[in-house]
């Protein structure tokens, strides 16, 4: 089956893009009510602080289940089967850490980015600094990931092939135009609505996304008559790979017969892209500056229970969706559209649509919407990203950094307003340039800095008493290096048929995820530099201690 | 209103802090290690013991996917436990130490006043 069937392709086709602008339209007029609403720095940055447990949750999830979760999982479970789901689970747990670890003190503690925490008790300026780098650095590695997946999508989606023209554009063209046209609803979701409208934006998608994954789920779900057992079997057998489908190694860990090293370094590589994805997402910027939108640390910790939650039956669904994509689809017709698998979702959908909602109209129909929910996925996740670069320019680097923390709040929310007119500008020119890297190397490399510079610093920063100036710059600038030049010397970028110089060779790192050395790394740096410097501001430090676990004197 | 750096040092080293803290710890370290030692085994046998994993139980649902499954539930079941146990052991104390901090901070100023 043809994902563009020549009859319903134009119906599916100007469905998907008039739902697509309704989304577009609603979340801009949400937006430009939330700058009305946007008037102190605390609104722009925080949301006023206002939103619920619940509201927050559903933003967290919203932020978290980028296209990668959705398309990416589904995709991964429809070719690798287990595989796929053993990706999700990383991403699941991961939740824990922040749940006991981070959030409510974080809450208590800072007031709108992550350096508010640790700078809390150091010197300023040079740990500012840092925290402002490795927030831009994570941020843009995974917005250029979110908008190359952008572009590569909509010609997928919207069912164009390379040798036809969509609105007198060809297939790459259409890719830069999409490009610039997320980029630029992007910065206006955050310059105008700030925090306040990209949350609204982040729970509209999720409701969204939540819906749409859940119709899906209960037609693969019924058309099994709700027996677990068939769908997997069916899904086996269509997918070509038979009983290993159900079966970890056949994506990570795969095992080479007569070759020990390769099969060791696999191996090894499925370790530490499982630690990067379990200790990635306490650190990342986007997720953490989402626990300041609400009143106080309790209500951080609800807004995370009803993540977890939302998160994880998420999770379910695409399980259902991935092995029900194998199943009803079936392997080939999945890799004839695309080789990463990353329609399957889509697929799955105009297949549902198909046989039982009235033939071609409602494949066109449902195809049309899970089509439209990708987009606004990717819109929101791009938002939530932008926002908090932004937010670590203006309020770290500006304002405490340059300013030395005597900025006007007005100038400061200016400021972090044109900030990210220029990170979001950036990033549609990065974007554009990178439209043929491998997309999944961004995200790894996002999540390993993630996990090896911020991770450590947040955790040594709140429980370790000894902690410092030296230690907290010790441990970001170190993980992060240390991710960065691992990744930069592993057979992503180099050495490998996929890579990104496919015909350069200068790897020695073997492994594709660099977090099983550089996380253990960061915190090395993180203790080794704490050591090394006898600063120690024993009474910032009861501070910060009495206030993350009392919330007195939060803000 | 924050209090002086006096006050924060003394509460920090008082006896209520020190329980509040340990009460905290005990909890949340110690789970940490043990949903990561619980995921770790399970990327380790994914790993290293797929003819395990590949053991059918039910049908076609064989020990691989059960795992992962219990990995949701386990994630669900620590943090609805984590929420029990900080509104019923963690907030209550958390709230005391706040009142007291606000407290002698209003009756400090009380004092000023009178005088």
């Amino acid at each position: 089956m043809q994902l563009a069937a020549e009859a319903s392709s134009d119906t599916s086709r100007t469905l998907t893009i008039t739902l697509f602008l309704i989304f577009v339209a609603i979340t801009l007029g949400i937006t430009i009510w939330a700058s009305r609403q946007t008037k102190t720095a605390t609104d722009f940055y925080a949301g006023g602080r206002q939103f619920s447990g619940f509201q927050n949750g559903m933003a967290i999830g919203g932020d978290y289940m980028s296209a990668a979760s959705f398309l990416g999982i589904a995709g991964l479970i429809a070719l690798y089967g287990y595989d796929g789901f053993l990706y999700s689970i990383g991403f699941l747990v991961a939740w824990l850490v922040a749940l006991l670890l981070v959030a409510e003190f974080l809450r208590n503690s800072g007031r709108y980015t992550m350096a508010d925490v640790l700078a809390f008790r150091m010197r300023q300026r040079p740990v500012r600094t840092a925290a402002s780098v490795s927030t831009v650095v994570v941020s843009i590695f995974y917005l250029i990931a979110q908008m190359v997946g952008a572009g590569a999508l909509v010609s997928l989606l919207l069912g164009i092939t390379a040798d036809e023209k969509f609105l007198g554009m060809d297939a790459s063209t259409a890719k830069v135009f999409t490009i610039i046209l997320v980029g630029a609803l992007m910065i206006v979701y955050v310059v105008v609505g700030g925090m306040k409208g990209t949350t609204y934006v982040q729970i509209v998608k999720a409701f969204m996304l939540m819906t749409g994954a859940l119709v899906m789920t209960i037609m693969v779900l019924a058309h099994y008559k709700f027996n677990l057992s068939t769908l997997l079997g069916d899904a086996a057998a269509r997918s070509g790979k038979g009983a290993a489908f159900l079966e970890p190694g056949l994506r990570y860990g795969v095992e080479t017969a007569g070759d020990a090293t390769k099969t060791f370094y696999s191996k090894m590589d499925l370790l530490s892209l499982g630690l990067a994805l379990v200790l990635g997402t306490a650190g990342l910027p986007h997720i953490l500056t989402r626990f300041y939108t609400v009143p106080t640390a309790r209500i951080a910790r609800k807004s995370v229970l009803w993540a977890i939650g939302i998160i994880g039956v998420f999770y379910l669904f695409t399980l259902a969706l991935g092995f029900g994509a194998a199943a009803l689809v079936g392997g080939k017709e999945i890799t004839a559209q695309d080789k990463a698998g990353n329609t399957a979702a889509p697929q799955l959908a105009q297949k549902l649509g198909i046989d039982y909602l009235g033939g071609d109209t409602g494949g066109a129909v449902l195809l049309a919407i899970i089509a439209a929910v990708a987009f606004a996925t990717i819109l929101a996740v791009v938002a939530g990203l932008t926002l908090a670069s932004s937010s670590s320019t203006a309020h770290d680097f500006y304002a405490n950094v340059i300013k030395k923390g005597n900025a006007s709040e007005r100038d400061e929310v200016n400021v972090a307003r044109v900030a990210a007119l220029v990170i979001g500008a950036i990033a549609i020119a990065l974007s554009i340039f990178a439209q043929s890297l491998n997309v999944a190397f961004l995200v790894a490399l996002a999540f390993a800095v993630a996990a090896s510079a911020n991770l450590p610093a947040i955790l040594y920063s709140l429980f370790w008493r000894r902690f410092n100036t030296s230690g907290a710059l010790w441990s970001i600038y170190g993980g992060l290096l240390s991710a960065v030049v691992l990744v930069f010397f592993s057979p992503v970028v180099s050495g490998s048929a996929t890579a990104m110089f496919p015909d350069e060779d200068w790897h020695w790192f073997p492994l594709s995820n660099p977090g099983i050395i550089s996380i253990p790394l960061g915190f090395f740096f993180g203790w080794l530099g704490t050591v090394l410097s006898k600063e120690n501001d024993a009474e910032k430090y009861a501070e910060l201690e009495v206030r993350s676990l009392t919330g007195h004197g939060a803000h | 209103m924050p209090a002086t750096p006096e006050r924060y040092l003394e509460v920090q080293n008082s006896e209520e802090f020190g329980r509040l803290r340990q009460t905290l710890r005990k909890f949340i370290f110690p789970t940490t290690i043990a949903f990561i030692l619980w995921y770790a085994l399970y990327v380790l046998l994914s790993a290293y013991a797929r003819d395990f994993m590949a053991v059918k139980l039910i049908g076609n649902i064989n020990v691989a996917l059960l795992f992962g499954l219990l990995q949701f539930v386990s994630t669900f079941l620590i943090a609805w436990y984590y929420a029990r146990f900080a509104a019923r052991q963690v907030d209550p104390v958390a709230d005391d130490i706040y009142q007291d901090i606000e407290g002698r901070a209003t009756a400090g100023a009380d004092e000023g006043r009178t005088v």
